[in-house]
């Protein structure tokens, strides 16, 4: 049974493709992409965005150990609904995901998900930061990357041999820069709004000086050093300067610290309650300056679900961290809108960018490649509702606003996973 | 006077100088309540005020406590130690239970910044913040206010000094929203490690010494020194942040006649304060403490009236 999407607007940043034209689509491949084109069903992608398949490279599908926050599936349906075809989960699950029987066991839960799951492996035994996890099983059974993610890792020379170790293994060592003596006890970005609501903060040099420590190893050791979530605009003035001068290093920039400053949490709403915290508009305004200009390589969510107990409590108690699966590209489409970022530099952030990060297949519509799309609707106005999301948790700040722009169906190997209700006019069988 | 649309009193932050003032007026006609014989009036019988202190504390909650049984409320008392917050119920679920009984109001003191926030949410009762965290204490400003406009009968036009460790302090917070909001300057001053980023952004000026806070001043205002904050390594002794910064007899030299000099109490005597200091004659360290009654019975009365 071929599949044809008719009439969208191709937008496919690898093969400098950026017009109106119809994709087939059969054996979960994409056999043709041209005009005019039939098969034995159709989808109607008049107005709609056709796409590389979007790839979130920093997810928490806290499976094994917190089920209760989230689960391999639902995390994965989440990701769906969100339009992406493909996410890379960290390891600091229970246990940490540090050898191959864990990985093992998340590649095993995720034969039977939605999307496909590429997991990122741990740098140190139980990200403890003391000694190295077992890089090598790891990276046979298929881990993508390596991030001791949640923690940074302290120690210079064991960051250091971790770089050496994964170079030999060709795997990008994905830093969680926070110096955490800096952090102590801090909630919040540390400047005018922490003084104000009497919270305790987290300067940005915290986040700054493990950032130029990683550059540096990266150079020394030359192994492919990616940046999680940057929240500082000194550090993206630190990755500018590594890149020019040929440091293998790239970096990733959450939805959130996009959309949001520190002024946002005058009302202590804990879904606001993220490390690193969002920082000040200026900081803001950098990040999304240097997504545009390409310091800042990819968007990832860095989704953290937790459950409402772990979020309804004092500030100071609450757990970091806010989901983002399914109103990633939406936050992301607004900044389209607003003129700031190009459709096809918001494809390239999202698809290309982490494929060529983490060396997978995908990020790319030509003909021969697995058929994994998504097809966006750039117009389509829907209000946030956390009960209605498919992720087993609701921890966001931004229920009940209006957003324009989302996913509308998101076919991974050629099969719709995800298909909101406004699609069911625009498919047809063709008998 | 038109009030009763606010449901929780949660800082400084959310009044207008008007309502500050109506407060403070309606405190004047409630202080001498507590000078008659049969300290009583009936303005809050029937009324259920509740205190729920998760932090240690003497004057505040009998404060609140006296200015409640003086308006004839029925006052509970609630601590951390004796309730089963030590058996690790939550803070909503402890707030929850309290409003199935029909308390009113809710006065609530806590360590954690934005907890009076949090319960003004989840609660339709009215809540009074008694102290979150380093954020605010807004009734501790109010009877401060109170204390000085009595001697001074305006706070227009004055210059106070706040010292000591600012950045932990609510009741620095308080202080600097309600004063800048009447009008008067505010200077701060206290070791670098207690001065936090960003605070000219409240408007006051910060000083780098004791001596040049308190430089031609009309009101002093000296903050506790905690002892942890020791081992943070915000300060490297007591004799040493004392020399420094404790308010001796010898730095009033050349003082104004009508100084005042403040503190929200406990006082470390010796420490941020000299005894002679804090018993002297510029002190009204114990008029603060009167004047909180009156300013907490005006604060229930008021906020009595706006249920949900």
């Amino acid at each position: 049974m071929s599949l044809i999407i008719k009439g969208g607007r191709i937008i496919d940043p690898v093969n400098g493709r950026d017009r109106e034209g119809d994709l087939l689509i059969e054996k979960g491949r994409i056999v043709k992409i041209g005009k005019s084109l039939s098969g034995d069903r159709t989808i109607d992608a008049k107005g709609l965005w056709v796409v590389p398949g979007l790839i979130d490279m920093h997810v928490h599908l806290r499976e094994p150990g917190y089920e209760y926050k989230e689960t391999i599936e639902s995390g994965c349906r989440a990701a769906a609904a969100g339009g992406f075809t493909a996410v890379a989960c960290m390891p600091n699950t229970d246990p940490v995901n540090d050898n191959g029987s864990v990985t093992d066991l998340i590649l095993t839960r995720a034969r039977s998900a939605a999307v496909t799951v590429h997991p990122v492996g741990a740098i140190t035994r139980g990200s403890c930061g003391e000694g190295l996890a077992e890089i090598g099983e790891m990276a046979e059974l298929g881990v993508v990357a390596l991030s001791d993610d949640g923690r940074p890792v302290t120690n210079g020379q064991l960051m250091r041999r971790g770089m050496e170790y994964a170079g030999s293994f060709g795997l990008p060592v994905i830093s969680h820069a926070e110096d955490l003596d800096l952090c102590a006890g801090g909630v919040m970005h540390e400047g005018t709004i922490s003084t104000r609501l009497g919270l305790r903060g987290i300067p940005s040099a915290a986040e700054e000086s493990m950032v130029e420590r990683d550059i540096l190893l990266a150079e020394l050791t030359g192994a492919a050093l990616h940046v999680a979530h940057v929240s500082a605009r000194g550090t993206v003035e630190r990755i500018r300067k590594a890149k020019a001068r040929g440091v293998p290093v790239t970096a990733e920039v959450t939805p959130h610290h996009l959309s949001l400053s520190h002024e946002a949490l005058a009302g202590y709403d804990t879904n606001l309650k993220v490390n690193p915290p969002l920082r000040t508009e200026e900081d803001r305004q950098a990040l999304i300056a240097g997504l545009a200009d390409g310091t800042l390589d990819a968007v990832a969510s860095d989704h953290a679900p937790h459950n409402i107990a772990e979020k309804e409590v004092e500030f100071d108690q609450a757990a970091f961290g806010m989901v983002g699966l399914e109103t990633s590209l939406s936050l992301l489409l607004q900044l389209v809108h607003e003129g700031r970022l190009t459709p096809v530099q918001l494809v390239e952030r999202m698809s290309p960018a982490p494929a060529r990060i983490l060396k997978l297949q995908g990020g790319t519509l030509r003909e021969g490649a697995v058929a994994d799309v998504t097809l966006i609707d750039p117009d389509l106005t829907f209000t946030v509702d956390a009960a209605r999301f498919r992720s087993l948790s609701s921890n966001t700040p931004f229920q009940g606003r209006e957003l324009k722009g989302k996913a509308v169906c998101t076919l991974v190997r050629g099969k719709a996973v995800y298909s909101d209700p406004v699609m069911k006019g625009r498919k047809r069988k063709v008998t | 006077m038109a009030w009763g649309k606010r449901k929780d009193l949660l800082g400084i932050e959310d009044l207008s100088r008007e309502e500050i003032e109506a407060i403070l007026d309606t405190a004047e006609s409630f202080k001498d309540v507590s000078l008659r014989k049969i300290k009583k009036v009936p303005a809050l019988r029937g009324v259920t005020v509740v205190n729920l202190f998760l932090e240690p504390s003497t004057r505040t909650r009998t404060s609140f406590e006296l200015a409640g049984k003086r308006l004839s409320a029925d006052v509970i008392n609630i601590s951390a130690s004796s309730s089963s917050i030590l058996k690790g119920e939550s803070l909503k679920d402890t707030a929850w239970n309290i409003e199935a009984m029909n308390a009113d109001i809710l006065i609530v003191r806590h360590v954690a910044a934005g907890t009076a926030h949090f319960l003004s949410r989840v609660l339709n009762c009215s809540v009074i913040n008694a102290g979150d965290g380093a954020h605010e204490h807004p009734t501790q400003a109010l009877l401060d206010l109170f204390s000085i406009r009595e001697r001074k009968q305006k706070i227009d036009g004055l210059t106070v000094a706040i010292v000591g460790d600012i950045a932990h302090s609510r009741v620095a917070r308080s202080n600097i929203l309600a004063l800048r909001k009447l009008g008067a300057r505010v200077r701060i001053a206290g070791p670098g490690t207690m001065i936090p980023p960003g605070i000219e952004a409240m408007d006051v000026e910060v000083c780098r010494s004791l001596d040049e806070a308190i430089d031609g001043v009309d009101v002093i205002m000296m903050l506790r020194i905690q002892k942890e904050r020791q081992e943070q390594s915000l300060f490297p002794s007591v004799r040493e942040y004392s020399r420094f910064f404790g308010l001796t007899r010898q730095r009033l030299k050349g003082a104004q006649e009508d100084l005042l000099i403040m503190h929200p109490g406990p006082i470390n005597r010796g420490v941020e304060i000299a005894p002679d200091v804090a018993d002297g004659p510029y002190s009204i360290i114990l008029d603060q403490v009167t004047n909180g009654v009156a300013v907490r019975m005006a604060t229930l009365y008021l906020y009595s009236g706006a249920k949900r």
